[in-house]
């Protein structure tokens, strides 16, 4: 063995001493500001924001800001447990987060944690949303503001326009919308297309399918879905959600489903080989099937009305945590961001529709194509809509409860369950975790 | 060690005292007190980031403590009676209890025939010998991710070769055995050289005129195999079994990325494959940020674990009853 040298202990123990400085001196914190340098603010994000030419400009006009983006293309189940991890811990979130309205709900009970946007001359910003996407940031008694509204999650479907050509289907978005006026004539003409035998799905996943049917529905009728606007769980009585479920079950016994998990490595596999013909759309979906898709499939895709009557499934938030070291000048870039010109530029990057009615009225929203959907008219198709969206409520543990129902309606897509036992499951599964 | 080194006759002490010179007190001090003070440092951190979260996380598992909440309301056990009584908990209990034997038994096996075929005289020996360690110093996350895929339902790799010899595909991710069986491989093709290198180390140490008497008395390799190396391995078996245990009990990162897209941490839509850890991350973070019940979760597998390495280390004294005598000898 080697014996230790007087100079060699007094190296390790440098070294110890060190390693050891260097981890509290990562608390330290970062003095930019105090040293006159730019201040750096991080944007914590999942999916696609399209926030990147923003992000640039807003730095050209402000040289003492620099800005990081985390978390893109990361989904939200990824995402939201680090959120929540860093607000609980009370360090670690970006200067600025984003937030889904359906985990919203659960951050609004602790506003504590979140710097109240009423309080730096928000009120004044609220004509420049939708009324009730700026009601969906305020916490229930109406004092604090928690977020700012990013975009709205109006409906479409997406299809492959190759893939109805080869099923002898019309390929012209007009057509294809007039083929399906109901969920019913979606069944329909997914049995036409079946039994052409394309080596393709005709759908991706029923569970995609059964929320955008749900939210329509309950938007539609109730305007509620696992919770009532007092927050008491009526998954079980709901009329909605039972409709929605049914009419889901109707889809998979057609055996329309390619039965891909959304997001799921599988799902984007067959994004890529082309295994499937359409996809419930909300407006930011179309980035993500870019995304997956990838340039390969650019033309092949199109956008047409979704079955049944609009809906609106998913949308996002920007709030700025109390945790944050530069909360004023976080608070001037989220209303950046979320302004309409902010709105407008995220729709062009990545297409996420605008919950600012003065973009959505905008000539360069309503006359926006997508090239990559064969030049659909993407602005008139999801902005048309936008205005007239009806909101659905979302009560304390929607994400947990929307994950048991999702959970059920893939069992029984996977023939693990028949519908009977899938919906039993889903109603005693969704009470178990609403009571966790 | 306080020796003393030069040869200097020893000072008279100075009349009218008796203390002890400051030298010969430091000394005493130094003999008597030092070693403590060298293994402070392990028992320190081992303080800081092993015994605390320990006892602050069954702290936790006593409260009603939501992640995000301020008010964290005591509950005494509430969590663990509730716990006890989860179907779901059990069901991921079973799942990880059969995963862990269906990876270790194989892997162990294996990784014992691997070293005694890497303890004969090969050419490039080292070679070989380090290679079987390549496999663990991939990346668990890369590892599970390849899997994943390979082990995909319709674009799988695995399904493609099993369609060649005229077998159905398996959904190796919603179906509980067939997803047992898939993290299962993963987990031996990352560990089994890990053991291999270990036993192989231990079967050095037996001495070579065993083996020669033995070749003299008759015996074959099987024989020498099963009579001489694996009774003398004991102890170094008892130690691949516990570390094996532990790991295998705490298997996160394998079942979590061969699982993918929405709520994957639920491991498959009927919790096919979610292993304690899984279970234990579902409810303190997303989606139900139960950070009490989390923790109830965590000392019981920590218990769990405990008990396991228990009934393992028993079982296997009791088999090598026979052998010690000869280890003796």
């Amino acid at each position: 063995m080697v014996t230790f040298t007087r100079r060699r202990l007094a190296a390790v123990a440098l070294v110890a001493t060190t390693a050891l400085l260097g981890a509290t001196a990562c608390g330290g914190g970062d003095d930019e500001a105090a040293a006159g340098g730019p201040v750096t603010l991080t944007v914590d994000v999942f999916g696609q924001f399209g926030y990147e030419e923003l992000y640039k400009e807003y730095m050209a006009g402000h040289p003492d800001v620099k800005i990081v983006e985390r978390g893109t293309g990361s989904n939200l189940d990824e995402y939201s447990p680090k959120l929540t991890q860093w607000l609980a811990a009370g360090k670690g979130a970006g200067d600025i987060v984003a937030i889904e309205e359906g985990l919203l709900v659960e951050y609004k009970a602790n506003p504590q944690n979140f710097v109240n946007l009423l309080d730096h001359g928000a009120a004044d910003l609220k004509g420049n949303f939708l009324d009730w996407k700026w009601n969906q940031g305020l916490t229930a008694d109406g004092k604090q503001l928690i977020g700012l509204g990013t975009d709205v999650g109006g409906m479409a479907m997406c299809y492959r326009k190759d893939l109805f050509a080869k099923a002898g289907l019309p390929t012209d978005r007009e057509a294809v919308s007039k083929l399906w006026p109901t969920w019913a004539d979606y069944i329909r003409v997914g049995e036409q297309f079946k039994a052409k035998n394309t080596g393709a799905s005709f759908l991706d996943a029923a569970t995609n399918t059964f929320n955008t049917i749900l939210l329509q529905t309950a938007g539609n009728t109730t305007g509620y879905s696992y919770y009532d606007t007092s927050d008491k769980l009526v998954v079980d009585s709901n009329p909605a959600v039972r409709q929605a479920y049914d009419t889901t079950m109707d889809i998979i016994d057609s055996g329309l489903s390619g039965r891909y998990g959304s997001w799921s490595e599988e799902w984007v596999s067959a994004f890529k080989q082309s295994k499937f013909a359409t996809i419930a759309c909300p407006a930011w979906m179309t980035g993500v099937i870019e995304g997956n898709a990838g340039a390969g499939a650019k033309g092949n895709w199109d956008i047409a009305q979704v079955p049944g009557n609009g809906g609106n499934w998913g949308g996002s938030f920007l709030a700025v945590p109390k945790q944050g070291r530069h909360q004023a000048e976080a608070i001037e870039l989220a209303k950046f961001l979320t302004s309409a010109k902010g709105q407008i530029g995220a729709f062009k990057a990545k297409g996420p529709l605008p919950s600012s009615p003065q973009a959505l009225a905008d000539p360069a929203i309503v006359e926006s194509t997508n090239a990559y959907f064969s030049a659909a008219p993407v602005g008139k198709i999801f902005a048309e809509g936008a205005k007239s969206l009806k909101p659905v409520y979302m009560g304390p543990k929607n994400q947990a409860v929307r994950t048991e129902v999702e959970n059920a309606v893939r069992t029984v897509e996977l023939g693990k369950r028949s519908p009977e036992q899938g919906w039993t499951d889903a109603v005693e599964n969704a009470k178990k975790a609403a009571a966790k | 060690m306080a020796v003393q080194l030069d040869a200097r006759p020893p000072v008279a002490p100075a009349p009218g005292t008796t203390r002890p010179s400051r030298g010969a007190r430091l000394s005493r001090f130094d003999t008597r007190y030092s070693p403590y003070l060298y293994i402070a440092p392990f028992f320190l951190l081992f303080g800081v980031f092993g015994v605390y979260p320990l006892a602050y996380t069954f702290w936790v598992s006593l409260h009603d403590w939501d992640l995000l909440g301020v008010e964290h309301p005591y509950v005494g056990f509430d969590n663990y009676r509730q716990l006890l009584a989860d179907p779901d908990f059990w069901h991921s209990v079973v799942n990880t209890l059969g995963i862990f034997v269906i990876s270790t038994v194989p892997q162990l096996l294996l990784a014992l025939w691997l070293a005694n075929l890497l303890n004969r005289q090969l050419r490039a020996r080292t070679t070989w010998r380090m290679a079987v360690l390549i496999p663990n110093v991939t990346s668990t996350a890369a590892v599970a991710i390849v899997f994943a895929v390979l082990f995909g339902r319709d674009f799988g790799m695995v399904n493609w070769l099993l369609d060649h010899v005229g077998v159905e595909a398996v959904d190796w991710k919603a179906n509980r055995f067939a997803s047992w069986v898939a993290i299962s491989a993963m987990v031996d093709w990352r560990w089994t050289g890990y053991n291999a290198l270990i036993f192989l180390a231990a079967m050095q140490a037996i001495p070579r005129d065993l083996y020669e008497s033995a070749a003299i008395d008759g015996a074959g390799r099987a024989r020498q195999f099963w009579s001489i190396t694996v009774p003398l391995l004991k102890p170094t078996i008892i130690f691949a079994v516990i570390i094996s245990t532990i790991g295998g009990l705490q298997l996160f990162t394998e079942p979590r990325l061969f699982n993918s897209g929405t709520n994957a941490i639920r491991g498959g839509p009927l919790r096919e494959s979610q292993t304690v850890t899984m279970y234990m991350f579902e409810n303190a973070f997303a989606p139900h940020y139960n950070f009490g019940y989390g923790s109830a979760i965590a000392w019981l597998l920590f218990a769990l674990i405990a008990v396991v390495a228990a009934v393992n280390v028993l079982l296997l004294r009791r088999l090598g009853g026979g052998a010690r005598k000869e280890e003796i000898r």
